[in-house]
């Protein structure tokens, strides 16, 4: 099987990428027409490395579960996207960027993709200006940036608070140019069920038209997998309904290793949960804290006079509120790392001071900003002897033509105006660092396969900053696997077309079709939903923000039993041969009471806090994450062998050459 | 609140349907309108019975996947939202509320409420796109300063999520305010501004060739549209496509 070779080229660190692709094996165009790649996912790492490889010229097949490229969950991303572009000259560079990402993932990511990222993340934003990518903008006409948590710099573009979605669109727009061209043949409404291994090397995939339930075929010469996180191994997360580990959980069953499953991001500010009907959880921008402000009431009785509706949180004076993000991190006040805000948070509601029915919700109140702006307004525009209330007015429009869309949709979802009560807030699982290991050409421990953006796991460490997911995810499809693939493909220029009836295609097909025939006919008495609800709940209660041996332990064995109940008394109505989406979900449901067991398995054998990964066994007196840099400054690559429970580690050691490894603080 | 829901069950595409009616207790003004199907879902499963399909993704009122004609209305009775966002608390205990998919000729129906939208997939990819490669060797980003309005507008109108609630609302059933987002969008920018004349052209040409109605100024599109998106880029897309006809 695989073994880990991170193949980092030699070199200084800000030289490495310029020589590597000085170095690599390069297609020639006339060869490129006779090599097929497969790019499962659209969002925003495939459909850039689909875009890309097909204007280099190789034939390239997209897959997405959705209708079109265009809805995949790049598109709710909504803060922004990082670069090292130093536009407003407050001391950004390539390394302070790198810097600020080691850092903030808590010294569990590669040095040396790390660097690549941040290098190239200047040239995203040329790119996506070119194609059109409406970025806000200043009066003189020149690109605006706004500041994210855990940084001390302004690189973050934006495009108001749909930046995932512009630049989506603009990854999009790339593709179609290549769909009317011929290269990229689009498969929509396709789900990819397995990958295809000839000779150890991917040759292609099983994939299921979701219209009309067919089982086909599909071959290439390399495989790039793109198909987002496992957040929903939760149930309850900011993913779409639709995001699956499927793709992914399947390579690794075929000898791809999955590392760091259990670094998951759960993200502070998200509107709390309503109800047990509950189907997903929604987002309010990181973007958002650089204007609020995070509080609690400092006083027990208040919290539950608050709770019980007698009393109005603009009733309490100032002198009663904790602001505890900016009371126990003076240094970075409401913008520390998303989980240092999230732990926070969830410190404060178990000591009983949070503020709605569940005792799950702090506030985000904006009446400072409205303040803060409104004097400034005041003074631009020459009113004299203003009134509060008049100021205030002034900065609500300010704040509004900032956050307008994000205010409205709170007030939509919880019918509440923030503009007249603080906002309430929780934090919810949103982002995975973990997910396929990774090579610095992005390849897996599969020869051919390949792995981009949030499936795989290589540069946020334990712990994301905000900003960084769209970065990465275009940084890997227009600038690394476009020259990391070219290298290994040079090798395929001979080889010709890879058919499909071969004994490995036709292996692949009838498991899949046994599986599928298997979840319509065990006609149990519990619905997918069911099974997902519970397995989300062991999850989110032992696995989640805070976690320890003994609840590890009880996951492992709960979600091992969960699974054998689930493959005896799943009930999926329909048919297999026809579109059927609880068929689609039975799959995925599968695939994550699978992963949800390797992840408790990876947080149990973390004998460490880092990053999102909190051991309530490794802690400082003050509550803030013990790291064991001696015992675990590596990535741990799980290889398949059977069983969740048999996975076999792989240690690949961080090494640290031009960052000092230091505790994070932002005090 | 207890419901009545009338909703359009149908096979596949090649199937006759109809609308079947449920009744369904317990919903609670919290719920989004999805929510509110899930919980109508499961009960039909647990009674043995096949669930409605009906298309929805990201809800959170972004990726565009949602639809659902509500009460006649593409995406229900709030304004500025879509379904997945559309709230219980807008309708009343003992409301009936009909449910169908988006009707146009160029949207067919694949199952229940789902429909085929690949018509707007080959609009956008007769032209809505700048013909730049993606290979990293751009100019810089600030070397071409925008006036602050021409980017706002832009942006704007590149809000749209491609859902085809105007195609819905529409009597012509067009797809004006779709394709004119998008080349309002580039003629706006200088980055599209070099190929504007061939992106309009093709555009309406596939537009047509889908079997989307015409417009005829009506504004159903506007009011229904859960961005927002203005009529004001139809006369842009209008003026574009004469000057480029014309030329």
């Amino acid at each position: 099987m695989g073994v880990l070779d991170s193949k980092v080229p030699q070199g200084p660190l800000a030289d490495k990428w310029v020589n590597h692709k000085n170095k690599i094996n390069l297609v020639n165009p006339a060869n490129k027409r006779n090599i097929d790649i497969i790019v499962v996912g659209t969002g925003l790492a495939g459909g850039s490395a689909a875009a890309t490889l097909a204007e280099l010229g190789y034939n390239v097949k997209t897959f997405c579960y959705q209708d079109s490229p265009r809805r995949a969950h790049s598109i709710a991303a909504q803060g922004g996207i990082n670069a090292a572009k130093n536009y407003q000259g407050d001391g950004d560079s390539d390394y302070r960027l790198f810097y600020d990402t080691v850092k903030g993932g808590d010294y569990r990511a590669r040095e040396s993709n790390v660097y690549r990222l941040a290098e190239v993340s200047g040239n995203i934003i040329d790119q996506c200006v070119a194609q059109g990518v409406p970025f806000a903008r200043e009066y003189g006409g020149l690109l605006d940036n706004r500041s994210f948590g855990g940084v001390l710099v302004s690189r973050t573009f934006y495009a108001k608070g749909q930046t995932g979605q512009q630049l989506l669109l603009g990854c999009y727009s790339a593709m179609n140019r290549q769909i009317n061209r011929g290269k990229i043949k689009s498969y929509t409404r396709h789900e990819m069920l397995d990958v295809v291994l000839v000779d150890g090397k991917a040759r292609g995939i099983i994939a299921r038209d979701l219209v009309t339930g067919e089982i086909e075929r599909h071959s290439a010469h390399a495989v790039v997998i793109a198909s987002g996180g496992y957040g929903n191994v939760f149930y309850l997360s900011t993913n779409a309904m639709g995001s699956n580990v499927t793709a992914a959980w399947k390579v690794h069953k075929k000898g791809a290793f999955f590392a760091n499953p259990c670094f998951t991001q759960i993200h502070p500010t998200c509107i709390p949960v309503s109800g047990d009907h509950q189907s997903k959880l929604t987002l309010m921008s990181e973007s958002l804290r650089n204007d609020g402000r995070i509080w609690v009431p400092k006083k027990l009785e208040d919290a539950k006079a608050i709770r019980e509706g007698r009393l109005k949180p603009t009733q309490l004076a100032e002198e009663d509120r904790d602001y505890y993000l900016e009371r126990r991190y003076p240094a970075f006040g409401n913008l520390v790392p998303r989980d240092v805000a999230s732990r926070a948070a969830k410190e404060r509601c178990d000591a009983g001071f949070g503020v709605n029915k569940t005792g799950e919700a702090v506030y985000l109140d904006f009446s400072a900003a409205f303040m803060r702006y409104g004097r400034e307004a005041v003074s631009t525009q020459k009113i004299e002897n203003a009134s509060e209330e008049q100021i205030r007015e002034l900065g609500k429009a300010v704040v509004e033509a900032k956050y307008g869309n994000l205010f409205q949709m709170y007030e939509k979802i919880v019918d509440e105006n923030p503009y007249e009560t603080p906002m309430k807030i929780y934090p919810a699982v949103h982002y995975t660092m973990g997910g396929l290991w990774v090579d610095y050409n992005l390849q897996t421990t599969v020869p051919g396969l390949y792995a981009a953006g949030e499936a795989n796991f290589s540069d946020h460490g334990a712990n994301r900053l905000g900003a960084s997911a769209l970065m990465q995810g275009l940084a890997d499809g227009y600038f690394v696997l476009p020259y990391t693939m070219g290298d290994y493909l040079a090798n395929d220029i001979r080889t010709g077309r890879i058919p499909t009836d071969s004994p490995e295609f036709d292996e692949a097909e009838r498991k899949i079709r046994e599986q599928l025939e298997r979840f319509v006919n065990t006609k149990g008495t519990k619905s997918v939903d069911y099974f997902h609800k519970r397995l989300g709940k062991v999850m989110w209660d032992k696995v989640g923000m805070s976690r320890n041996a003994t609840g590890l332990k009880e996951a492992i064995s709960e979600i091992k039993a969960l699974r054998e109940e689930f493959w005896k008394d799943v009930r999926v109505p329909g048919i297999v041969d026809g579109m059927n989406p609880e068929l689609e979900k039975a799959g995925r449901v599968a695939d994550f009471l699978e992963l949800g067991e390797l992840f408790a398995k990876d947080a149990l054998h973390r004998e460490e806090s880092c990053g999102g990964h909190f051991r309530e066994e490794f802690q400082t007196e003050e509550g803030e994450a013990l790291r064991d840099d001696e015992n675990f400054m590596y990535v741990a690559a799980w290889e398949y062998t059977g069983e969740p429970a048999d996975a076999v580690l792989h240690k690949e050691d961080l090494v640290y050459e031009n960052i000092e490894v230091k505790t994070r603080s932002y005090k | 609140m207890n419901l009545t829901l009338k909703i359009w069950r149908q096979k596949d595409a090649t199937s006759k349907g109809a609308i079947q009616t449920y009744q369904l207790e317990g919903v609670e003004p919290d719920m989004s309108f999805l929510e509110m199907l899930d919980v109508l879902n499961q009960e039909l499963i647990d009674k043995g019975e096949e669930p409605v399909v009906f298309d929805h993704d990201c809800r959170e009122g972004i990726c565009g996947t949602c639809s659902l004609q509500i009460n006649g209305e593409p995406h229900g009775p709030d304004r500025g939202v879509t379904t997945c966002q559309l709230h219980m608390r807008m309708f009343k205990d003992g409301d009936t509320i009909t449910i169908e998919p988006f009707r146009a000729k160029a949207f067919p129906v694949i199952k229940d409420l789902v429909v085929d939208r690949s018509s707007f997939e080959r609009i956008q990819q007769a032209g809505g796109y700048v013909s730049v490669n993606t290979s990293g060797n751009t100019q810089d980003a600030n070397s071409i300063p925008i006036a602050k309005d021409k980017a706002d507008a832009a942006f704007y109108a590149a809000t749209c999520i491609g859902c085809g609630a105007c195609v819905a609302a529409c009597k012509n059933a067009s797809a004006m305010l779709f394709t004119s987002a998008k080349v309002s969008q580039m003629a706006l920018l200088p980055q599209g501004e070099v190929e504007a004349d061939r992106r309009v052209l093709a555009m309406v040409e596939q537009m047509d060739k889908e079997g989307f109605g015409n417009c005829t100024n009506t504004g159903a599109c506007e009011i229904e549209c859960p961005k927002g998106i203005s009529l004001e880029n139809i006369a842009r897309m209008n003026r574009e496509y004469l000057r480029a006809s014309v030329k």
